[in-house]
């Protein structure tokens, strides 16, 4: 980054507001609506003052209907508009399942590319909260398993701004999962701690204007030699936390985007480790860590020393009361550092 | 299931399951469906409120009268040589229908799905709507495109996905697309075009554009929940879209009442949106015709949109993998009170002198050998038995707009496959 271009202080809701601002200006085609996103500003706030800047037919209001949402997305794409919709839960994506799985995904291959899906979902997602079952869920998977979408998870302001002006920028559907748990600040996994906001936070100064982090390109957050942690979103603070607390000289990579992936950057580091760990807060069977660990198993098998760990939830619903059971935190890390290490 | 839980003082409760009237065996009778008369149906000016129509939805607009004649407010007054093409559009459908169905059956394809009895309404459809509106239609809209003037021989290749398939082989046959002639990808998936639709009409209102849209579903598949979201949406944001449900009837084995035809039309579902509805009569092309023009107008005008249900009959199978004969009577098509389409507007043409049996022979003998010089040249690039050994790379084109790694690897893997069985390297 040149030292000439002015940051601002944001967290994750402001970056992310900035990227639709930015690319509103920029291109005419783009609308962005969704439940309670046009007058509101939405539930999280991430569409605040986008309606009254762009006017109420770039920025909308609309009904209750995920299907509709991502219908009329669809429609709209078909037509030439860039849409940028939201979805106000991960865990309320799928009445709009059908359109994203059976014609979003699909419309450039089934027409030869006559039609393209340059459209983004948006949609908060992940524990941590005390969200219950319907306001924690990780639903990645059932998006990295579709062909012909790709999905984007940030885990800070710095790469929410700059991944979703790319994923906006993309020519494909990108669905993009925010982490609502680390909209505010960081979470490290110890919920009897107070949270420590973005702005204590070198990645909150987030650059004004347009720039871009590239989609399928992960970041080494931490450089080590022991073992590769693969991880995104939440999890990303989860794993740095635990590497520090138990001392153990981890290479942290925040994957960013899981489809397509940065397999060049994971084989790598496996290769140099001979360990992997890959974190996850969704359930564990077909989560997208059961991807990460076949991949290195192929992959790199004759340089692991050891076989790769998954951190996960369980294969449970999210429950509400235990929540700090059922979430991925600093005593489950710990323990599965220390068997990947002891192997 | 626990009898405690059963109170002998009241009466049990009864589901029920709606049937057909009639079954295989039975003596088809529709005397029971109410036709009201050609001409009776009022017409409301396009500017009209939405509550205007709905007398409307329980009714049947209809133009030409049991002589071929053309009467009544909706009567459009169209030019003979309109007529003329629109007749010749549904004749080719047929012959088209006729010709690839019987492909099918040879074994040059592996599926096919005819229109016939419903020809009057995309070929009526496209010709009350300007060339740069858009239409999200389902498998059963061919006529959109025949009318439209999309060559034959491409609607023939994409069904024997050969080489000159636009969509390269990928999609059954049928599932035609072209954004030229405004005709949206078929997709398989039953309902998903009809909220895409609205999306597009929103779209040209966002842009102040003054083009509109529309959109087509079956009766079977009103049930999707995609029709409810497409009528949530096309009100509230009161976009220039027509939404047309085509009730032939049946969906697959299922009666329209498995649909929820019995207590209710499908156009009356346009009354609780708020939305303005017609029922059509969608075996008269000029009804067809005179309603989706109303409903363009309404639409252009920035008037809201329109819910239309075409009735008629799906007179054939299901499609090639279908056989009615094993849920519905047999001569239903013959007795059904509409008639054909086809035999009404040669009719009408007749009775205002601008046609006769001699130019109706000659039109089908013409129809027949374009439909098979379409079908040998389309033949000549190849059929469904010789393909997919062609161009393997191209099949992983297009998931992405650039195709990443891990298809690379897969496309690399597939490519030995193919040489490992084919013992040669493929082409």
């Amino acid at each position: 980054m040149s030292s000439e271009v002015k940051t601002t202080g944001r967290n994750m809701i402001e970056a992310i507001n900035d990227a639709h601002r930015v690319m509103m200006a920029k291109d005419p085609d783009i609308v962005v609506f969704g439940e309670d996103v046009g007058f509101f500003g939405g539930v999280f706030r991430a569409t605040a003052g986008l309606q009254k800047e762009f006017g109420k037919t770039r920025c909308f209001d609309a009904p209750i209907s995920e299907g509709g949402i991502v219908g009329t997305a669809v429609g709209m794409a078909a037509y030439g508009l860039k849409p940028v919709i939201e979805i106000q839960f991960a865990d309320y994506i799928y009445p709009g399942y059908d359109q994203i799985v059976s014609e979003v995904a699909r419309i450039r291959y089934r027409t030869a590319g006559e039609w393209t899906m340059p459209m983004v979902i948006r949609s908060p997602y992940g524990g941590g909260i005390f969200g219950g079952q319907t306001h924690s869920q990780s639903p990645e998977a059932l998006f990295t398993h579709i062909a012909g979408i790709k999905t984007v998870i940030p885990s800070n302001p710095y790469d929410a701004k700059g991944l979703l002006i790319a994923a906006i920028e993309d020519p494909d559907p990108v669905v993009f999962f925010e982490p609502k748990r680390i909209y505010n600040g960081p979470f490290d996994g110890h919920h009897d701690r107070p949270v420590t906001p973005w702005s204590k936070h070198a990645l909150s100064a987030v650059p004004d204007g347009h720039y871009t982090v590239p989609l399928g390109k992960a970041n080494i957050v931490r450089e080590g030699e022991a073992l590769t942690i693969l991880t995104y979103g939440t999890m990303v603070h989860v794993s740095l936390a635990a590497v520090e607390e138990n001392g153990i000289d981890a290479e942290v990579i925040d994957l960013r985007t899981l489809v397509p992936l940065d397999i060049e950057t994971i084989e790598e580091s496996i290769k140099k480790t001979g360990r992997c760990l890959v974190v996850q807060e969704a359930t564990k069977t077909s989560g997208f860590g059961a991807e990460l660990a076949a991949l290195v198993q192929e992959r790199c098998f004759y340089h692991l020393e050891a076989p790769v760990e998954r951190v996960t939830g369980w294969d449970t619903p999210y429950p509400h009361a235990y929540e700090w059971i059922y979430f991925p935190g600093p005593i489950r890390m710990k323990n599965a550092l220390k068997k990947v290490m002891a192997a | 299931m626990n009898d405690a839980t059963k109170r002998p003082n009241r009466p049990a409760l009864a589901l029920h399951v709606p049937e057909p009237p009639f079954r295989p065996g039975d003596t088809p009778d529709f005397s029971s469906i109410k036709v009201p008369p050609a001409g009776e149906a009022p017409r409301p000016d396009v500017a009209a409120e939405a509550e205007e129509t709905f007398p409307l939805v329980t009714h049947l607009v209809r133009v030409l009268d049991d002589s071929g004649n053309a009467v009544g407010a909706w009567d459009p007054k169209l030019d003979p040589d309109t007529l003329r093409k629109m007749l010749r559009d549904m004749k080719t459908v047929r012959t088209f229908d006729d010709r690839m169905y019987r492909a099918q059956r040879q074994g040059k394809t592996s599926f096919y799905m005819k229109c016939t009895g419903e020809e009057a309404i995309a070929v009526a459809a496209a010709t009350a709507m300007d060339p740069e509106d858009m239409h999200f239609p389902t498998y059963r809209q061919q006529g959109l495109l025949v009318a439209r003037g999309y060559p034959l021989k491409t609607m023939m290749c994409q069904i024997y996905s050969n080489a000159e398939d636009p969509v390269k082989g990928r999609q059954l046959p049928i599932m035609y697309s072209d954004k030229k002639h405004g005709f949206f990808s078929i997709s398989g998936n039953l309902g998903t075009q009809y909220p895409q639709a609205v999306g597009w009409a929103m779209a040209s209102a966002i842009k102040g554009d003054s083009r509109i849209c529309m959109g087509w579903i079956g009766d079977g598949a009103t049930a999707e929940g995609d029709f409810h979201n497409a009528m949530t949406f096309a009100t509230v944001y009161q976009a220039p879209v027509i939404l047309a449900v085509v009730n032939n009837q049946w969906a697959i084995s299922s009666f329209s009442g498995i649909a929820g035809a019995e207590q209710a039309t499908f156009a009356s579902r346009a009354v609780g949106y708020g939305m303005a509805g017609l029922r059509v009569d969608g075996n008269d092309a000029l009804a067809v015709y005179a309603a989706v023009k109303w409903a363009s107008e309404r639409a252009r005008t920035n008037n809201g949109p329109t819910l239309i249900e075409f009735f008629t009959y799906r007179a054939e199978g299901h499609s090639t993998s279908d056989d009615p004969t094993g849920y519905r009577a047999k001569g239903e098509a013959e007795q059904w009170p509409l008639g054909d389409p086809i035999a009404r507007l040669k009719a009408h043409l007749v009775a205002l002198g601008e046609w006769d049996d001699e130019r109706d022979a000659a039109l089908d003998a013409e129809l027949d050998a374009t439909v098979r010089a379409a079908q040998k040249e389309a033949e000549a690039v190849g059929t469904l038995p010789d393909q997919g050994f062609e161009n393997i790379p191209s099949m992983f084109d297009d998931v992405f707009a650039d195709t990443p790694w891990h298809l690379k690897e897969q496309c690399e893997q597939s490519l030995a496959e193919a040489r490992e069985f084919l013992g040669h390297e493929p082409k």
